[in-house]
């Protein structure tokens, strides 16, 4: 028996027909929409590489079941950008050399621009740090990352701001 | 235009793929009717297969065959073999047990294949692994190093006694007795580097298509170059034509080494598809990575430093049991002898070292070359032991160092492990590093640090390492109709950045815009040869076969140009991409002239084209070095250990791209950091069950857990090749574990600790502090 959901996916809404209620979101991505840019680095929320966000927040698509996310909002890597204008943390992981092989560079941009919204580690590395430590690089690149996150967190408030002033203009 | 000068921290062109999530690495790749394998494992660390029954596994949905390790030999399959010869002491060879891409009647540790389970789904292929039925009849395991070679230990090998797989020397041994029997001082030091799992984030996959027509296979693997593979695949396992092999490697995400080999799933996948007529994929899980890619270190090492009253070294002498686990991988035999010896006398001026080294083999996964192979072993002895000598002779840490590096005037410096050193200004390196971290003002820190109650210690490693690889190199550049040039490369990034740096060397030896510049690497049809990517050789060694190739694309190009313009080759000259007639404004541009010879020739026309390949013979290794200190505190309540400041003084030669370099570094530090207080990898000595097999038990580093690393360059140009580079994608991991050990063990110091074993866990360090305060 299949069991239909739907998901808004990068924008687009899907009816998804599942055949198996156990397939991970991960799964649901990878392996029937051809999303191969999240990636599956463990499959047991240990690594990270599959973070999407999923109405906004952030979660390891390798532990959550497609069938639990009925109705969500998904964002993926794919997504991350406007067409071809690169999301602001995009922008930040090439100023700051914040990948290296790349693996676990669209969890780490998804994971970034989840913590970049909550707002929660403000300007201090030491937080980006401990917040962004869900996501492992074995490239060493964490350098780079935290110096992208706190850089990419600047520009969106000062872009933030500009709109807002101009809210207040108008 | 964009200029991509060297020496420029040029922007990484390889990085807007893959943010974008349009990287291509094998298990994104899907081939239609795709067949996907599994590989059934042994649960058990040594046992003899009694019987196999493959019934109710074929007989499962969706699978499509079962396959053993009798249907690979039906088939005339070879055992995987290990590339490195080996003499033992003695004149005799080293033992070369048989590897079969599945258990032969024995399986030799928790992970080794035992089946292949092929099916229309991974589900259905993962099903039937579990309706096969193996009888085991356990055996003794041995996992622990320090007694595999015990006369009671059971033997991995029935007919290799010991479980030694050689007995291995180098140096000259009579005179480095002779100067330990002359010495003042004898510093001795038993150190265990600690075996490590790689853990790339990316596992290893790879997907076989065999065609009946051309009866060649197309394999798709995350590899650090493939002709390697393709050479072993060919002649050793399936005694065909290495040319049958098409090995495509697309986006890797990260190797440091264990993507280097060949393994037994790219025999099983390969055989498997030409059996069944359909490509077949196979992907590790994280679990499946942890029990079956190679792993690293994994040595128990004696060392021995001779002094004389003075404070200078006469001689080194060591003494390494190094694990091979229970089979041998492509290299294995060469990481601790070859690799790692030959750094021993590291910078300084040994005037005699001698190694023996004893690879053996126990219940473990196999062991292979990992970032630096063997040279961090080596450097990790060196600096550790040299930290104990300062300290029992009374002499600054530093200064003990200066005192015996090899000055600037001695180079060429030939070591006594027969090394030819071509440059390097160490005592510039040492002291710059020194000053940058105030060495001097340490005890001040130390002091106001105890009032806090934490033990603050400071410790340096001066670090060398000599980069390796294949003897040669290739490289192609061919101007296409597009107006773009492309550029085939026989070496393979695995993220290092590679395609940015070779952009930079093209860029300003045609002066063409980086925009117009493509590299391309990883397909063995059209690169016919390749060196691939270890021991930190890419740049030195392609870079001078991108530089061999310019220059005949120049040559060829005046030639070209002066039948194109119609003047004398003599009078052509060119600059920023452009050939101009001498004294004219009578121009043009080096793609235009390319396109234009190319379409001239194809017409029938007797005309000089650009198009380029050449073999660079890398005659020299070269030998990146520097200098690594770490401030640490200790919390002598809990025994954690945090690292309060780094600092990275480098000798890489010249740095091509800064930004690049700079990111190798911080990846390398990253990953001695966590082998020297995070990483450890333990097995259960009962039943040699590896007990840190996910990511929850194996502690890798997190953004959380590394300090803040200062990286600086001196460049002392390498004399060797004409780019003036060394090599910088090892150099972070060789010096930064005795650094961050050294740094611990001053901290320690002062309560009684003398040694410690990495990792520096809490508990280590803990327990180190109950041990010495009991002591
Ligand atoms: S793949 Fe989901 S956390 Fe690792
Ligand atoms: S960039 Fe390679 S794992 Fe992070």
């Amino acid at each position: 028996m299949g069991l239909s959901i739907t998901l808004t996916i990068n924008g687009v809404p899907r009816s998804l027909m599942l055949d198996d209620p156990r397939v991970t979101l991960l799964d649901l991505l990878r392996e029937r929409l051809d999303l191969t840019g999240t990636k599956k680095g463990c499959d047991r929320g240990q690594c990270g590489a599959c973070t999407v966000l999923a109405d906004g927040r952030r979660i390891n698509a390798c532990l959550a079941l497609a069938v639990s996310l009925d109705g969500a909002d998904i964002l993926t890597i794919e997504g991350a950008a406007d067409g071809d204008t690169l999301h602001p943390v995009q922008v930040a992981f090439i100023a700051h050399d914040g990948l290296q092989c790349g693996f676990c560079t669209p969890g780490q941009i998804m994971s970034a621009i989840d913590l970049i919204r909550e707002g929660q580690a403000g300007d201090d590395p030491e937080r980006v740090r401990e917040a962004m430590s869900g996501n492992l690089c074995r490239c060493g690149a964490y350098a780079g990352i935290t110096a992208a996150v706190l850089d990419a967190q600047r520009r969106m408030r000062a872009d933030d701001d500009a709109a807002q002033q101009e809210k207040q203009a108008a | 235009m964009t200029k991509f000068g060297l020496a420029q921290p040029v922007r990484r062109v390889e990085d807007p793929r893959l943010l974008k999530g349009s990287g291509r690495y094998t298990d994104d790749i899907n081939l239609p009717g795709m067949l996907y394998g599994h590989v059934l494992r042994s649960p058990h660390a040594a046992a003899r297969i009694v019987s196999m029954d493959t019934t109710a596994a074929a007989a499962t949905p969706g699978v499509k065959a079962v396959y053993t390790v009798a249907d690979l030999k039906a088939a005339g399959i070879g055992p995987l073999v290990c590339a490195i010869p080996l003499k033992n002491r003695d004149g005799s060879d080293r033992a070369n047990p048989p590897r079969m891409a599945l258990a032969d009647g024995a399986v030799r540790h928790v992970g080794d294949p035992v089946a292949f389970v092929v099916a229309e789904t991974p589900q259905a292929a993962r099903d039937g692994a579990e309706a096969v039925a193996v009888d085991y009849d356990l055996l003794p395991a041995n996992t622990d190093l320090a007694a595999a070679s015990d006369a009671d230990t059971p033997l991995v090998w029935p007919d290799i006694a010991r479980n030694i797989c050689f007995d291995w020397e180098i140096g000259d041994k009579a005179a480095t007795d002779a100067a330990f029997a002359e010495a003042a001082h004898v510093t001795r030091l038993q150190v265990i580097n600690n075996r490590i799992v790689v853990n790339s984030m990316e596992a290893r996959a790879c997907i076989a298509d065999y065609s009946g027509e051309s009866g060649r296979w197309t394999l798709y693997a995350n590899t650090q170059g493939g002709w390697v593979l393709k050479q072993l695949l060919g002649q050793a396992v399936f005694k065909v034509d290495p040319n049958k092999f098409r090995l495509i490697t697309p986006d890797v995400g990260g190797g440091f080494g264990m993507k280097l080999f060949l393994y037994p799933e790219h025999v099983l996948t390969c055989f498997a598809s030409r059996a069944l007529g359909a490509p077949v994929k196979w992907a590790s899980d994280r679990g499946e990575a942890f029990l079956s890619d190679t792993q690293g270190r994994d040595n128990i090492t004696l060392g021995e430093l001779a002094v004389d009253k003075d404070g200078r070294f006469l001689a080194l002498r060591s003494r390494n049991v190094a694990n091979m686990g229970a089979y041998l991988s492509t290299f294995a035999p060469f990481i601790p002898t070859g690799a790692g010896t030959g750094v021993l006398a590291s910078v300084y001026g040994f005037k005699a070292v001698y190694a023996n080294v004893i690879g053996v083999f126990t219940n473990t996964v196999p062991v292979d070359a990992y970032r630096g192979a063997g040279r961090p072993e080596a450097n990790y002895l060196v600096e550790r032991l040299i930290d104990a000598a300062a300290v029992e002779l009374g002499i600054d840490r530093a200064e003990i160092r200066r005192r015996n590096m090899v000055p600037p005037s001695a180079m060429p410096h030939k070591t006594p492990v027969g090394k030819l050193y071509d440059s390097g200004d160490f005592v510039t390196v040492l002291d710059a590093a020194l000053a940058k971290m105030d060495w001097a003002g340490f005890p001040a820190r130390r002091a106001e640090a105890a009032k806090r109650g934490k033990r603050r210690g400071i410790g340096l490693s001066y670090y060398l390492e000599a980069t390796g690889g294949a003897p040669s190199e290739r490289a192609e550049i061919r101007f296409a109709d597009d107006g773009f040039v492309d550029v085939f490369v026989g070496t393979q990034s695995t993220g290092q950045g590679h395609e940015t740096a070779y952009t930079q060397l093209v860029s300003v030896e045609l002066g063409v815009d980086g925009e117009k510049i493509r590299i391309f690497q990883g397909d063995t049809d059209t690169i016919p040869t390749g060196g691939g990517t270890g021991g930190a050789r890419s740049l030195y060694s392609e870079g001078q076969a991108i530089l061999a190739t310019t220059a005949v694309v120049l040559e060829r190009g005046k030639k070209a140009a002066s039948e194109a313009l119609e003047a004398a080759p003599a009078d052509i000259v060119f600059e920023d991409g452009v050939f101009t007639i001498v004294g004219t404004d009578r121009a043009i541009d080096i793609i235009g002239l390319a396109v234009a010879q190319r379409a001239r020739a194809a017409k029938g026309e007797d005309v000089t084209t650009l198009d380029a390949a050449e073999v660079a013979e890398i005659k020299a290794h070269t030998f990146p070095n520097g200098c690594h200190i770490a401030e640490v505190e200790v919390d002598p309540d809990t025994g954690t250990v945090d690292v309060v400041r780094y600092a990275v003084t480098d000798d890489v030669g010249r740095a091509i791209n800064p930004l690049v370099v700079r990111g190798q570094v911080h990846g390398g530090v990253a990953q001695g950091f966590g082998q020297a207080v995070l990483e450890r990898t333990a097995y259960d000595s009962g039943s040699g069950q590896l007990l840190t097999g996910s990511l929850m038990d194996y502690c890798l580093p997190r953004a959380y857990d590394l300090p803040d690393i200062e990286v600086d360059f001196i460049e002392v140009p390498c004399a060797s090749n004409p780019l003036g580079v060394k090599g910088a994608g090892e150099a972070g991991a060789v010096g930064s574990p005795p650094a961050v050990m050294n740094a611990i063990v001053d901290a320690l110091r002062p309560v009684g600790v003398t040694h410690l074993d990495m990792p520096a866990t809490p508990e280590s360090v803990w327990q180190a502090i109950s041990r010495a305060k009991a002591a």
